[in-house]
Parts: structure tokens; sequence; C-alpha cells
């Protein structure tokens, strides 16, 4: 049993709003153990399509063990489900990291802002601002796309609200919301040349993590950090891969076609199509990917997401071997391993 | 018109110097302009303006342009109104997330501000989210007021007058967004320049475009280290690589 999630039970009325330590900028779990310099490791939770919030502890279990923040999807792929501030209040009353989602695709300017008071109070210390797939896509797709910023802008948004302690219309905040900004990247999709660029961009506006989209090719992602390495970013923003297993090659060619933003060469699909057992070496290639990754300098975690096989995260990070190092510290000093992020 | 938006940036050089030069003869007009009424200007002016950036940009008239800062590509013909670089939903061939049969204008974008002087260095710049307000009006008059105003008051800083909130918003906004303010003003929010933006801006302006001078939540100052990994503020790479490896 790896425990990384040390519970960290969160009574918002009782403990009021996370203090940072000193130097951080949030009291998120994530933020701790970027800044110790160990590989993180976060994960992503399908959300359920259910109003039981035991349905959301028995989707975050088999991740508790192996993730340092837990990420809930905000209607990803413009599908609906329960909304990851709901998701998020949940689980870090009963001790989870979590990295709250916002995507600008569903609400304005004053829904959002009023948002990020409201996860903050409820002990989210992560938020990541992404743009979001467009409506079509999706289970709804007569819906309105609002689209009133943009990732960037949310960003600095957020950011203003927490350094400068005011709304984007001026007015003050009793209490700023103290939360580590994140923001994604897609470094495998055009313009590949000015990914990087964009990636600056956003770390301009205030982004202290970034948790990548799907990546399959090896070749893009390390031209994606050596320009990222040329620009000086990787020692300014903490940067997350984003790995998942193919549990087949239908499966990935499906995703290909139909998810928008994930690009799989067709090398790796014939690897999982020339397969005996397809699932088991989508999961190989998931686990290989992650300890080549690890390799790469400026990559400072994974961010693994696998739709509806929670459980092969586990398997995945387990054996990928990339927690060893923490339990080995633990195991030398001597400290309790679920104390070990703290 | 598709075609030609995507000749004006592949010429977006040649537009921007154009563009350049108008908007002198704008700033110039403002007297003119400001003894005409600009009010009574508004309707006509927009209308003109919504002609011909219409055609040559599919402009849609958001009030706010950008098209120097996004290499004469109009970012509102995204389908998202992304004005800050491309979604991660490109297509592999380019083309549009959303719209397929259009190619993403991001795409054009960088291509286009690749040809222009200043291009890349506008467009790392961050834009502040479009004030909805101003859409349908003339951002050519805006400009030369703006623009005209604020020569008038670097000749003669007016007295300080009680803040009202929309002003307020907008000193925000203008101090949020530093450099969209600066370098293409017809983008950013409405207000005087604030001193401490212009201050900041500084700062900005002499970094490199990459730079993001670190700001520090002001409660960080204070405290010790935990065990030397969360020193100082400024590089927190250093303190979190220098106290990995156990
Ligand atoms: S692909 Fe380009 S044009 Fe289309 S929504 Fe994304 S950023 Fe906008």
């Amino acid at each position: 049993m790896i425990a990384i999630q040390t519970p960290e039970p969160f009574d918002p009325i009782a403990d009021g709003p996370l203090e940072p330590p000193p130097g951080h900028h949030s009291g998120s779990r994530l933020e701790r153990v970027l800044r110790r310099g160990w590989f993180a490791v976060t994960a992503e939770l399908n959300p359920p399509d259910s109003a039981d919030p035991r349905d959301v502890l028995k989707a975050a279990e088999p991740l508790k063990d192996v993730a340092d923040a837990i990420n809930a999807t905000d209607a990803s792929g413009a599908n609906c489900h329960m909304s990851s501030m709901g998701i998020c209040s949940l689980l870090s009353r009963v001790g989870y990291g979590v990295v709250l989602q916002i995507s600008c695709r569903d609400r304005n300017r004053i829904a959002i802002q009023g948002d990020v008071l409201g996860a903050a109070a409820m002990g989210v210390g992560s938020i990541l601002c992404l743009t979001g797939d467009g409506v079509g896509v999706g289970d709804q797709p007569g819906a309105k796309p609002v689209f009133d910023f943009d990732s960037v802008s949310l960003l600095r948004t957020i950011r203003t609200m927490r350094d400068d302690g005011t709304f984007l219309s001026g007015r003050r905040l009793s209490s700023p919301p103290r939360v580590f900004l994140g923001a994604a990247e897609n470094p495998c999709v055009p313009p590949l040349e000015w990914r990087a660029q964009r990636l600056a961009k956003k770390v301009r506006a205030g982004a202290d993590f970034i948790q990548t989209n799907y990546v399959f090719d090896l070749a893009r992602f390390r031209a994606f950090m050596a320009r990222v390495r040329d620009l000086g970013l990787h020692e300014k923003v903490f940067i997350l891969a984003g790995v998942g297993p193919l549990t087949s090659a239908r499966a990935a060619r499906w995703m290909r076609t139909n998810v928008p933003g994930v690009h799989i060469p067709d090398a790796v699909i014939a690897r999982i199509e020339g397969a005996r057992d397809q699932t088991e070496e989508g999961k190989r290639l998931a686990i290989e990917l992650i300890q080549e990754m690890r390799e790469i300098e400026g990559v400072a975690g994974v961010h693994v997401m696998a739709y509806r096989r929670e459980h092969l995260v586990h398997e995945i990070v387990a054996e990928s071997g990339i927690l060893d190092e923490r339990l080995n510290h633990a195991a030398e000093t001597r400290v309790a391993p679920e104390n070990l992020s703290s | 018109m598709y075609a030609a938006r995507r000749f004006a940036v592949r010429h977006a050089r040649f537009f921007e110097r154009l563009y350049n030069r108008f908007e002198a003869l704008m700033v110039a007009l403002d007297p003119l302009f400001a003894r005409l009424g600009y009010d009574r200007l508004e309707r006509p002016v927009a209308f003109i303006e919504r002609a011909i950036k219409g055609f040559l940009f599919d402009c849609k008239m958001c009030g706010q342009c950008v098209l120097s800062s996004t290499g004469m590509a109009c970012p509102m013909n995204c389908p998202k109104n992304l004005r800050n670089g491309p979604c991660g939903g490109v297509r592999e061939d380019g083309s549009c997330e959303v719209r397929p049969e259009m190619r993403c204008v991001w795409l054009e974008a960088w291509e286009g501000a690749a040809r222009m002087p200043r291009g890349l260095e506008r467009i790392a710049i961050v834009q502040p989210p479009v004030d909805r307000a101003l859409a349908g009006s003339s951002s050519w008059l805006r400009v030369a007021r703006e623009k005209a105003a604020e020569r008038r008051r670097a000749m003669a800083p007016p007295e300080p007058t009680a803040v009202s909130p929309p002003e307020r918003a907008r000193s925000t906004l203008a101090k949020a967004f530093r450099r969209a303010r600066r370098l293409a003003p017809s983008a950013a929010p409405l207000a005087a320049e604030p001193e401490a933006a212009l201050a900041d801006q500084a700062v900005e302006e002499t970094t490199s475009v990459f730079e993001s001078p670190t700001r520090q939540p002001p409660h960080q100052e204070s405290g010790e280290g935990r065990g030397g990994e969360n020193g100082g503020g400024e590089d927190r790479r250093a303190k979190h690589r220098g106290a990995s490896a156990p």
C-alpha cells in the first residue's frame, strides 16, 4: 500500500480558510509536494451522474493512495455531470487534495469570480483554468457557449483576486482566495512551434503549475520541452505531463477522431493493435511513457487521466516506480508514509 | 470575407503600417471630432468601420480592436472568442476544433505576427477579457479620443477627483492587464493610466517578453522558511529543486 494522501479532513466552519505555509500561495498539498521537489502525481476523477455524495467517494477511492491531488473535471467534453465545485467540496472535507477545474465555456465573469471564493471557502487549494471544449461535442449541443473569459484572462483575474485582493471590478475582498493556480497546455497539437510561447503567456498571466493534455507522442513532447527550457519556463512553472492508458486500438482511434485535442501517432495504435492483450499493452505503454517523461528535464510530475478506468491508475502509478523515491525516503527517515506530503 | 481575411494576414506587415498611419491621422483629427461631437459621429463612423473591417478582416465589431496584437487576424472569429492564443483542440491539419471548415484563427494570428516588426512581442501581451458593453462601437473613434486625451494628460496632469465605481473597475482592469493598455490602447479598458500600473509597466517593459516579474502575495514576506526549502519568493524552482533528492 502506497499512502501519499495524508488524510487531512477539512471542516470549513471549524477550520476557516486554509492558511498557506510561508513562501506558498496556498495551503494545497499539491503545492507542498511540488515545492518540496517530489515528482508529483495528480489524477482525474470521472464525475458521477448522480446526486449521491457516496458516489463521489466511491469514484475517488481507487485514487487515494496514488494521487497528491484529484482533478474534478468541469463538464469535460461538454458533457453534463456533477459539478467540479460539488465534488471538490466533498472530497476536501474528507481529506483529499483536490484541483477544481473551471472552464470558460459555461460561466461568465460574475459566476466564475463568485465560484473562486466559494471554492476557497470550501477548502479548495488548487484551481485549473481551462478554455473548455466547444459545446458541439457534448450531450447538449444546443447550449449557449459563454467564453466570457479565455483561460489566460481567467488566470490573470484569479491572480488579481489572490495577490491584489480585489475583484476585477476593483471591489475589495475581505479575505482573498489563497489558491495555487494551474493552466493546461497541449504540446502535441498545432501550432507546435508556438505552443511554448503560449505557455509563456500563461505563466505571465499567473500560472503556477501546468497539466498537459494526453501525451502519446514523446518526440513532440521532447521538442516542446526543449523550447520550454530555452525560454526558461521550467524554472517558473511546475509542469505535469498528461498520460493515460489506451484500452484498445479501437478506443484509441475513436478518441483520436472524436475527442478534441487528442493526438495519437499511428505507431502507437499499431503497437496496441499488435498486442495479444490490448488493455495490458495500453497500460504498459502508459507506464513506459511516465518513466521516460520523468527523465526529461523540467517535468515536475504526471497527470494521469483514465476515463472510467480509475483502477488502472493505481496499477500504473505503482508499477511505474515514481513514488519509490518518497517511499524510500520514508523508510530511511522513519517517517510514516502518510506524513510524507506535509 | 474569408479570402480577404487570409490575404490580410499574409500581408500583415503592410496592413499594420497602413493602420499605424491611419491611427495617427485619426488622433490628429481629435479636435475636429470633438467639435463635431464624438457622440454624433459614433453611428456613421461605426457604420463605415464595420463595412471596411468587415470586408478585410471579418471584423465582428467588438469595439476593442486588437488586430495589431494578433497578426491582423481578428480573434473574434474564433468560435470560442479567445483573445490570448489558441485552444488545445486545434486539429492535426490546423483546422478549427469547432468549425473544421475554417483554419484556426490563432494559426493565422501567429503567422501574421511573425511577419510584423513587433508582432511577436505584441502577441505575447496578456489581453483583458472583452468589455461586452463596447460591442458595436467604433474602436477607431475610441483610439482617437483616448490617445489624444493621453497626450493632453501627459502635458498637464489633471487634478485628482473622486473615483466613480465604473472608473475604479476600469482602473483595476488596466492594472491587471498592464501591457495591453500600453501597447494596444484600443484593446485595453477605458481608463486613465493608474499610477501603480505605470510603475509596474516600467518593470514589465524592461524585462524580456517572456519574463514574468514574480509577484508575491504580501503575506509571504514574513515567516521563516520550512527547513530551508521554502525560502524567498523569487527563485522558487531553485528552492524546490534544491530541496529535492533525499
Ligand atoms: S481551434 Fe482555433 S479558432 Fe477554433 S476554437 Fe480553438 S482557438 Fe478558436
